[in-house]
């Protein structure tokens, strides 16, 4: 009994309490259910790991928010499950591809999952890469001819007593086995296995003016903070690609385009217009990129500020 | 499996014996090495296998095909058991969804979750004190507003339920999977090598395709987990059961009990304590997946590690990394708590039950009130935005990764290349660049004069599957780098484990370093230690050693612990120094915790092997992760997957063989 009654005397004392908290605040009032009503829906917007690419996805993602009162769902994975998302009806759109040839064969052509949806006005370029230092040092090692002349320079003890040629991100497709040998250079192809080894080794081959040779690709943030120089390979044509193994020219320029699922494309959705008319140049990119990366901007927030900016642009994307 | 212990030899001579058998078997390894070096010296280069980076044989373009078949099968939905899966994922998102409206996501038009933070911390107390009791009260709420105070009060709730759904689906399948192993053999001899598998697969191998089956989320991430995560909680269960004392079920047999009630009142109740100990290492487990499951866009804090990487932020990196060792810490010591309670509370009189189930039930009434509270006031729904102690931490932490870099970089890449180039290009030199037949040879006999018969029969097997699936001078590069790693992490587990289990003082200084060594995700130490080192093998075999010191150095610790306090003070009245006292008594005696470190390091180091493909290992380790990212390279990513369980069991049989036979041959204490 004593129990039952230090119980309920301890439950009254809560429940004052309770009411006295609830009665300090303001009460939360549901939205306006006039402002949410749209006839986009939800839209899944796969986000792919670089930032370029959020750069891409939120400011479209912005847009339609804004615009269409569409609700994004960002999907965050790497380029081939994005494709596989198409099938699975998890993904609908992948907003700056970088070629992929093989998933084109496979889902476009293929089982018609996907469809392609324009280009975005950028152009991917790959190949290999020195730290600002080295080119102010040897302005001549530019030029692949002259890469045999500093092998000596680039020897680690993972490259065999040859030059190490780093590699990097195992999302992209290489052809440096293939050059190498191809090229007669006295190098080791050496894989870092991601883009975050990569980075971490241009910077510190910068900070400590260590020779450093790698696989890299623009438009990239890190060429706002390093001015990476290019080496140019023999120039890129059509024939030299015809068999992998035989391969002895530069990669060629990839223009970046717009992937969505084909469920999408016929859902008559006013994003996917927009998706389809979205075009933009490498510095817009850069710009969000930028304030992404480097400021630590929410990647909303920096689209917001772009589009601020650049009305027109975004006004051509919605005729 | 126990039955084959190698039985040692009769009493009187056996401690001569036995020396004389290890130090044999000692020659024996010496002269294997040397007759290796010999043939290695006139045949290097010739016969490795060696492929290009590129190259994709038959063996992988049948991975390939088979992938392609589930993938084709999945987007058909006519295969039954695809549809079976349909409705388990339909089910698990369901479910996460429904707690991500109540404690996460807002459903319009409420602006914010059904329960706010204030709702959060009173029931997340409440439950710890229900089952922990009120010491871990000081755990856990500031545990929680740590998340909250760190920026990451939603992901961190994420990542709970998708753990907290995860363990529970583990316990329920994985309890009775464990008691069905401890009563039966044939059970037990089917379940280990799906165990075995199951553990030593690494998950960058069936992530994609989980998720084309499951569909790309939480019901994916959540089937992950579980196929990482349940294991643990099965043996560890077996074990509990089978190491309940023979005679007091037979006299629960004697007094004619079933094998039900046999079960319920004396099995289970005694094997509690061992029970509560799988589950801590399955929850471990099942929050180590965090990050990876982010990889198919599961919610929770490895969307925050992954982000922070791809953007070139550490230190953001950094911050989400330490709600997850908090949350990790958090669940560790609630589980502990909740076993010791639960061996109290068996004892426990009448009086303590009625004061906790007077708390108890006030306790419910003060939760539920803060609930209603936190869903109606705005002030108790969303968590504060200030103080912000994530932002000075990530500022920080940057601070240090630019230091590093300046100052610290050009001496430890030299520490780097020296070790590469005297010690572990000679090695990989003799281990990968023989003829395939000679480094067969050599490790068939390292393994029978190590192991025995047994370990000989499954090191051949697995070495014909590492030559079928034409990825043999890969996994030798592996098997180089993880055997190094090993070595190094039982250099520094002993020294840390003796250390730890001499002195209280310096266990209670460093376990909680180990346990955030354990807890933190690798993609955040990635990125200091390739600052530090560069990308190459080195950088990798730190990043094993960093994951695998800590459970090796907490056997070993226990290990010294255990050795019988008569035998130290035996020893220390006959004037041992505390030299000879740790490399005579206490380490020799200590044996067994050793071999079985050196078991678990290894397996822990092979688990790292695609993280080290991230920073530069190659081999193994980037053949997986290029198979997660390129189409074409699926089949040689899948070969690569089996390629290490199949070394991950040849390591684990040569070893378990190993100890059992150095055991069986040192006189018992």
């Amino acid at each position: 009994m004593k129990t039952r009654q230090t119980q309920a005397l301890l439950g009254c004392v809560a429940l004052t309490a309770v009411a006295a908290l609830a009665g300090c605040g303001s009460d939360i009032e549901n939205k306006d259910t006039a402002a949410g009503a749209s006839d986009c829906g939800t839209v899944d917007m796969a986000v792919n790991p670089w930032v370029g690419y959020e750069s891409n996805a939120h400011v479209v993602g912005r847009v339609a928010e804004t615009e269409f009162g569409c609700t994004i769902n960002y999907v965050d994975l790497d380029e081939q499950t994005s494709w596989k998302g198409f099938g699975t009806g998890d993904v609908d759109v992948v907003i700056e591809n970088w070629g992929h040839p093989e998933l084109v064969k496979k889902y476009v052509e293929g089982d018609g999952t996907a469809q392609l949806a324009g280009q975005t006005g950028i152009q991917g370029i790959i190949g290999w890469y020195v730290p600002p230092w080295m080119a102010e040092e040897y302005p001549d090692i530019t030029d692949w001819r002259n890469l045999n002349k500093y092998a000596d320079l680039f020897e680690t003890p993972e490259s065999d007593g040859k030059g190490q040629l780093l590699d990097g991100d195992p999302g992209y497709v290489t052809y440096d086995e293939a050059l190498v040998k191809n090229l007669d250079l006295d190098y080791k192809v050496v894989v870092g296995g991601s883009e975050a080894a990569l980075i971490e080794a241009f910077r510190s081959a910068e900070e400590n003016k260590t020779p450093l040779l790698a696989y890299f690709y623009e438009p990239q943030w890190l060429f706002n903070e390093l001015d990476l120089v290019k080496v140019e390979l023999p120039k890129y044509t059509p024939s030299c690609y015809q068999d992998p193994q035989e391969i002895d020219c530069d990669y060629p320029p990839y223009d970046l385009n717009k992937v969505v699922a084909a469920d999408f494309a016929e859902s008559a959705s006013p994003a996917h217009d927009l998706v389809a008319n979205f075009q933009w140049t490498a510095e817009d990119q850069n710009t969000v990129s930028k304030m992404i990366s480097e400021q630590g901007m929410d990647p909303d927030e920096a689209a917001d500020a772009w589009i601020a900016d650049n009305s027109d642009k975004v006004d051509s994307w919605l005729s | 499996m126990t039955s084959i212990a190698v039985r040692g030899p009769g009493v009187g001579t056996a401690g001569v014996l036995a020396a004389l058998r290890l130090r044999g078997r000692l020659w024996l390894l010496a002269l294997t090495v040397t007759v290796w070096v010999a043939v290695w010296a006139a045949t290097r280069g010739t016969h490795t296998l060696e492929i290009g980076g590129a190259t994709l044989t038959d063996a992988h373009q049948w991975f390939r095909a088979r992938a392609g078949w589930v993938e084709n099968a999945a987007s058909a939905g006519t295969n039954p058991l695809f549809a079976l899966a349909n409705g388990v994922a339909d089910a698990l998102n369901g479910l996460i969804e429904f707690l991500q409206r109540l404690f996460t996501v807002p459903e319009f038009p409420r602006p914010y979750p059904e329960v706010g933070w204030v709702g959060v911390v009173a029931i997340a107390a409440w439950v710890t004190y229900a089952v922990a009791g009120w010491r871990s009260l000081l755990v856990v709420v500031p545990s929680f507003l740590a998340f909250g105070f760190l920026g990451y009060w939603e992901d961190s709730l994420d990542l709970l339920i998708i753990t907290g759904v995860s363990v529970t689906i583990a316990l329920a399948v994985g309890i009775p999977l464990g008691v069905a192993m401890a009563h039966s053999k044939n059970v037990s001899a089917i379940l280990t090598p799906v165990l075995d598998v199951m553990q030593t697969m690494p998950s960058f191998v069936y992530l994609l395709p989980l998720s084309i089956i499951f569909g790309i989320g939480s019901a994916a991430a959540t089937i992950v987990t579980l196929i990482y995560a349940t294991p643990p909680v099965v043996r560890i269960t077996a074990h509990g059961i089978r190491s309940v004392s023979p005679s007091t079920l037979e006299a629960t047999r004697s007094l004619g009990q079933s094998a039900w009630q046999r079960l319920r009142n004396v099995e289970i109740p005694m094997a509690k304590p061992t029970i509560i100990v799988g589950i801590n290492q399955t929850t471990m487990a099942a929050l180590s997946m965090a990050t990876i499951a982010a990889f198919i866009d599961s919610p929770g804090l490895g969307q925050p590690v992954l982000e922070g990487l791809r953007r070139g932020q550490l230190g953001a990196s950094a911050v989400a990394g330490l709600a997850i060792v908090i949350m990790a810490i958090m669940l560790d010591r609630t589980t502990t708590a909740a076993s010791v309670r639960a061996e109290r509370a068996a004892r426990a009189g009448g009086d303590d039950r009625r004061r906790r189930r007077l708390v108890l039930g006030a306790g419910g009434v003060l939760t539920l009130g803060a609930v209603w509270v936190s869903h109606t006031q705005v002030w108790a729904n969303p968590f504060p935005a200030g103080p912000d102690l994530g932002q000075p931490i990530a500022d920080a932490v940057d601070r240090v990764a630019d230091w590093l870099r300046s100052d610290l970089s050009a001496l430890t890449t030299s520490v780097q290349e020296a070790f590469t180039n005297l010690f572990l290009n000679p090695v990989q030199d003799l281990v990968a660049n023989s003829p395939w037949y000679v480094t067969a040879a050599g490790l068939l006999a390292v393994a029978v004069i190590a192991g025995g018969r047994f370990a000989l029969a499954a090191a051949a097997i697995c070495l014909a599957g590492l030559y079928y699936l034409d990825l043999w001078n890969n996994a030798m590069v592996t098997l180089t780098s993880v055997v190094t790693a090993t070595v190094f992490t039982m250099l520094v587990g002993v020294v840390l484990g003796v250390w730890m289990g001499r002195s209280g003082s310096a266990d209670r200084a460093i376990r909680p370093l180990l346990d955030a060594a354990q807890t933190i995700p690798p993609f955040v130490y990635l990125i200091p230690i390739l600052i530090l080192f560069g990308p190459n093998r080195f950088t990798a075999i730190v990043a094993g050693v960093i994951y695998a010191v800590p459970p090796a150095t907490k056997l070993i610790a226990d290990g010294i612990r255990g050795v019988a306090p008569t035998t130290v003070e035996a020893a220390e009245s006959a004037g041992a120094s505390w030299w000879q006292m740790i490399t005579k008594v206490q380490v020799p005696m200590a044996r067994g915790a050793l071999l079985l470190a050196t078991n678990q390091g290894l397996l822990y180091v092979l688990s790292m092997v695609v993280i080290g493909g991230m920073v530069g290992a190659g081999a193994l380790g980037f053949d997986i992760v290029t198979g997660f990212r390129q189409e074409t390279m699926v089949g040689r990513g899948l070969a690569a997957g089996v390629a290490i369980v199949l070394l991950g069991i040849m390591l684990d049989r040569i070893t378990t063989y190993g100890a059992r036979r150095t055991r069986s041959s040192v006189p018992a204490h």
